[in-house]
């Protein structure tokens, strides 16, 4: 009974984004048969959206199992793709490979639903662990930029995406009547709306830049036209996939927006220290891994503790 | 051998570099639909050779072949192989021809007359990992004997972090490969590899290449 119940609400929502899907596909072929310039990349990118939604439609709705496998090789994914990037020193070709085997194991915390060690683990174990790993190679040139990025990019790639896991059991264990998959879907969907609604007004109406160095095209206007759509947004859609009331989830959908906003600029600076335009070419009309996935680096850890403080 | 060859790359190979590295790719557009080609290569890794060939459809599997040092590749009966009939090499002699005038890219020139795609690296061996060491003249000879055939400059980078000459342990690490405009022999050998030179430059400085140190 509550089984079907879980189901249809968020079938329900998941025909809503198809069909928002169906619309946008729409247009852009109308754009790209009228030869406007960009049609192309908007192309590629409408055809990514499909991929990654179904790809994250199979994961949700198969269960708990199939999304941590999913989210944990989204968590790989990301991580690969940061090493890749980042300068790296020769004698650290292993000590990477104890920070890849942290994702497995972090997963696997999560869908053992053992939520003190899912919380320290990397933190204080991996933490400790890769310093004493890096330092025991006995090389002391370049020590502090090893630890300093090794760590970081684990707390952001696979501890802070870990959490989008950790809603699957956390949205169980507290009785969210659409299940875990109703939270992840929540902050899902709201975290990648809020990226395309803070582009749209940036676009229409952006004129005061917040960080101009870090993102010259992150504006105020765009900012807090996106926080207002997206909270609207969370009003309705926090009654039908979560335990909140439509004030509470005003509060998750403004903080969802700002927090995934955090995560893009941060992001980009990272990007901008680095030299490089998009995180690698991975996913056609988007970049890489990290170029989707960086609002979720913020977003989920902060809508995952709210949750976990005010209703678990 | 052709169907083993066929399933280990459909099997292993492919799903390797699909999950454990990550191939970024420039210039897909620039490397041939069918033969002869010769596609030119700086190498780092093992991983290069594969990574190449798995760029081609499988249906262009048999097709492709990696020219290869005999003395390394056919120096013990497993490697040999291996090396033959999984890889599918094109065995030359690196010392350059035992027997008195005899032209040692012969096999190379007959391969390309049938239409196939060799894969060279001119640096000759992996040498230091992510570091350009000189090229070889071997690739603007086969060149000049072959005018009318293209050779696609090749910069790859990244295969040497994952996995070293002298290493067998593989790392995860994404790689770039950025393919050129292709390049047609001519009489002067160092105006060929002077322009085959300068080509790989342009095309390493189109990629980021992190530090390695």
């Amino acid at each position: 009974m509550s089984m079907f119940g879980e189901l249809s609400t968020v079938h329900q929502v998941l025909i809503g984004i198809y069909a928002l899907l169906l619309v946008a596909s729409g247009i852009v072929a109308v754009l790209s048969r009228k030869g406007v310039s960009g049609a192309d990349e908007l192309v590629a990118r409408v055809k990514s959206w499909w991929w990654m939604i179904g790809v994250f439609t199979v994961a949700i709705l198969i269960g708990p199992a199939a999304s941590v496998v999913f989210l944990g090789f989204l968590s790989f994914l990301a991580l690969k793709e940061y090493f890749s990037l980042i300068p790296t020193r020769r004698i650290d070709r292993e000590v990477l490979l104890w920070a890849y085997l942290a994702v497995p194991i972090q997963f696997y915390w999560v869908y053992s639903n053992w939520y003190g060690m899912f919380i320290v683990f990397i933190p204080v174990w991996m933490f400790l662990l890769l310093s004493m790993v890096i330092t025991l190679r006995g090389e002391t040139e370049g020590f502090l930029r090893a630890v300093g990025t090794y760590t970081w990019g684990l707390m952001i790639t696979v501890f802070a995406l870990s959490h989008l896991a950790g809603l699957m059991f956390l949205g169980r264990e507290i009785g969210n009547p659409a299940g875990g998959a109703g939270l992840l879907l929540f902050l899902v969907f709201l975290t990648q709306f809020n990226d395309v609604a803070q582009f749209t007004w940036g676009k229409m109406f952006g004129r005061h830049a917040i960080v101009p160095k870090v993102s010259p095209k992150k504006t105020w206007e765009g900012f807090l036209g996106g926080l207002a759509t997206t909270t609207l947004l969370a009003v309705f859609l926090g009654p039908f996939l979560t335990v909140m009331d439509p004030l509470w989830s005003a509060f998750a959908g403004a903080a969802i927006a700002a927090a995934g906003f955090i995560g893009d600029v941060t992001i980009s600076a990272l990007k901008r220290d680095l030299k490089v335009k998009d995180s690698s070419g991975l996913i056609p009309g988007h970049g890489g891994i990290l170029d989707r996935v960086d609002s979720l680096t913020y977003a989920a850890p902060a809508f995952f503790h709210i949750i976990r403080y005010f209703y678990a | 051998m052709k169907l083993l060859r066929l399933v280990f790359f459909a099997l292993v190979i492919r799903p390797v570099l699909l999950i454990l590295l990550g191939v970024n790719l420039r210039g897909r557009e620039k490397l041939p639909d069918h033969g002869p080609a010769v596609l030119a290569a700086n190498h780092n890794s093992h991983l290069d050779t594969l990574t190449l060939i798995a760029l081609f459809p499988l249906r262009d599997l048999p097709r492709i072949r990696p020219v290869a040092a005999m003395d390394y590749f056919l120096k013990n009966r497993f490697l040999a192989w291996f090396a033959t009939n999984i890889i599918g090499i094109l065995p030359i002699d690196r010392q350059g021809g035992a027997k008195e005038g005899a032209n040692p890219l012969q096999a190379c020139e007959d391969a390309l007359a049938r239409g196939d795609i060799l894969i060279l690296f001119p640096e000759g061996s992996r040498g230091e990992p992510e570091h350009l060491s000189g090229f070889k003249k071997g690739i603007a000879h086969l060149a000049r004997g072959c005018p009318e055939v293209p050779v696609i400059p090749i910069f790859m980078h990244g295969l040497g972090r994952a996995l070293p000459k002298g290493s067998f342990i593989l790392v995860p690490f994404n790689c770039d490969i950025a393919v050129g405009d292709a390049l047609f022999g001519e009489e002067d050998i160092a105006a060929f590899m002077a322009r085959y030179e300068a080509k790989m430059k342009r095309l390493a400085s189109e990629l980021h290449l992190p530090v390695w140190d």
